[in-house]
């Protein structure tokens, strides 16, 4: 059983843990919306004196926040405590191609070190990569009104359409950038 | 008590994402590339799982756990546009930084500190949606 934790979870494991994880939330009263922490996040920080959009009770969010804190120490945990290696095993198809893009570690590490490593701070494409890439993260879950686990997993698990158009949405936004835009900015 | 127990639902989420691979910026890349089959069975499983489980929660009509009110589920409001247009910009920069907005979380407790660039500008992005929400069509 420990020996199974220890080492990277197949799809079949992974996918009903999320599922447990919804129901978990849907059972206690909430709902599994990860997005919307960054509206609280805004609201908290006062962006509710000029636009009506954050003006709610973001308190009332707060279980949100700690859900979230929640994962930054579960992400901590997994890392230290639960992985013999944090080495990510894609295909050899991808791996070579991202050799090829100039991700040399790709297979090697959860993360591509030009993106991730503390160098990252210092490279102004990394730092314009990821800043473009949150941006329109946050931009585009908002205005889709959630992200994969609103639209992804709790609209669809729900069998409404707004969610399938959101997810149809997440693809060809995402396939657009990843064919033909990564290739270029990387 | 409540604290707690949201913080320990978040917990079993961040090492589920860590553990799962969904927060490797690797396996999204791969996903897009229709390379592996991983992340697919992980929806499809996570989908499959979760439609069982908010039907009988809605056909037995289940109360919450903490403080007996029944369980609501809302749907959606109807439309298209915000759902297409968000959803394509949602897939930019799901697809550029290699997360979405729960495992950044996740990536963050990991160690992966420049991720706090992008939980910072997909904050900001948030605040410009709601700068322009009434100038997009809905």
């Amino acid at each position: 059983m420990i020996e199974f934790l220890l080492q990277p979870w197949p799809w079949y494991f992974s996918g009903p843990m999320i599922a447990f994880v919804l129901f978990l939330l849907l059972w206690t009263g909430k709902s599994f919306g990860m997005s919307s922490n960054l509206r609280t996040l805004c609201a908290a920080m006062g962006a509710g004196k000029n636009l009506s959009f954050f003006q709610f009770d973001w308190k009332a969010q707060r279980w949100n926040l700690v859900v979230a804190a929640g994962a930054v120490l579960g992400g901590f945990i997994a890392a230290n405590f639960l992985s013999t290696s944090t080495a990510v095993a894609i295909s050899p198809a991808t791996i070579l191609q991202l050799n090829e893009m100039g991700i040399l570690d790709a297979g090697q590490s959860y993360m591509p070190e030009k993106l991730f490593s503390l160098n990252a701070f210092g490279a102004v494409k990394s730092i314009f990569l990821l800043s473009l890439g949150g941006f329109f993260v946050g931009f585009g879950a908002r205005y889709a009104g959630g992200c994969t686990s609103g639209h992804a997993i709790s609209g669809l698990s729900n069998f409404q359409l707004p969610s399938l158009i959101a997810v149809i949405g997440f693809f060809v936004g995402g396939l657009i950038v990843n064919h033909f835009i990564l290739p270029i900015l990387l | 008590m409540r604290t707690l127990l949201y913080f320990s639902i978040g917990i079993l989420f961040g090492i589920t994402m860590f553990k799962s691979e969904a927060a490797s910026w690797f396996r999204i890349y791969e996903m897009f590339q229709f390379n592996a089959f991983h992340m697919y069975g992980i929806i499809g499983s996570a989908l499959f799982c979760g439609a069982i489980i908010t039907f009988l929660l809605k056909k037995f009509k289940i109360n919450s756990v903490v403080d007996g009110e029944p369980i609501v589920i809302p749907n959606k409001e109807s439309g298209w546009k915000r759902y297409l247009f968000g959803g394509i910009f949602f897939g930019f920069g799901w697809a550029i930084s290699g997360a979405c907005p729960g495992p950044m979380f996740t990536v963050l407790g990991a160690g992966f500190l420049p991720i706090v660039v992008v939980i910072a500008a997909a904050t900001l992005g948030t605040f410009c949606y709601g700068l322009l929400q009434k100038r997009l069509p809905h």
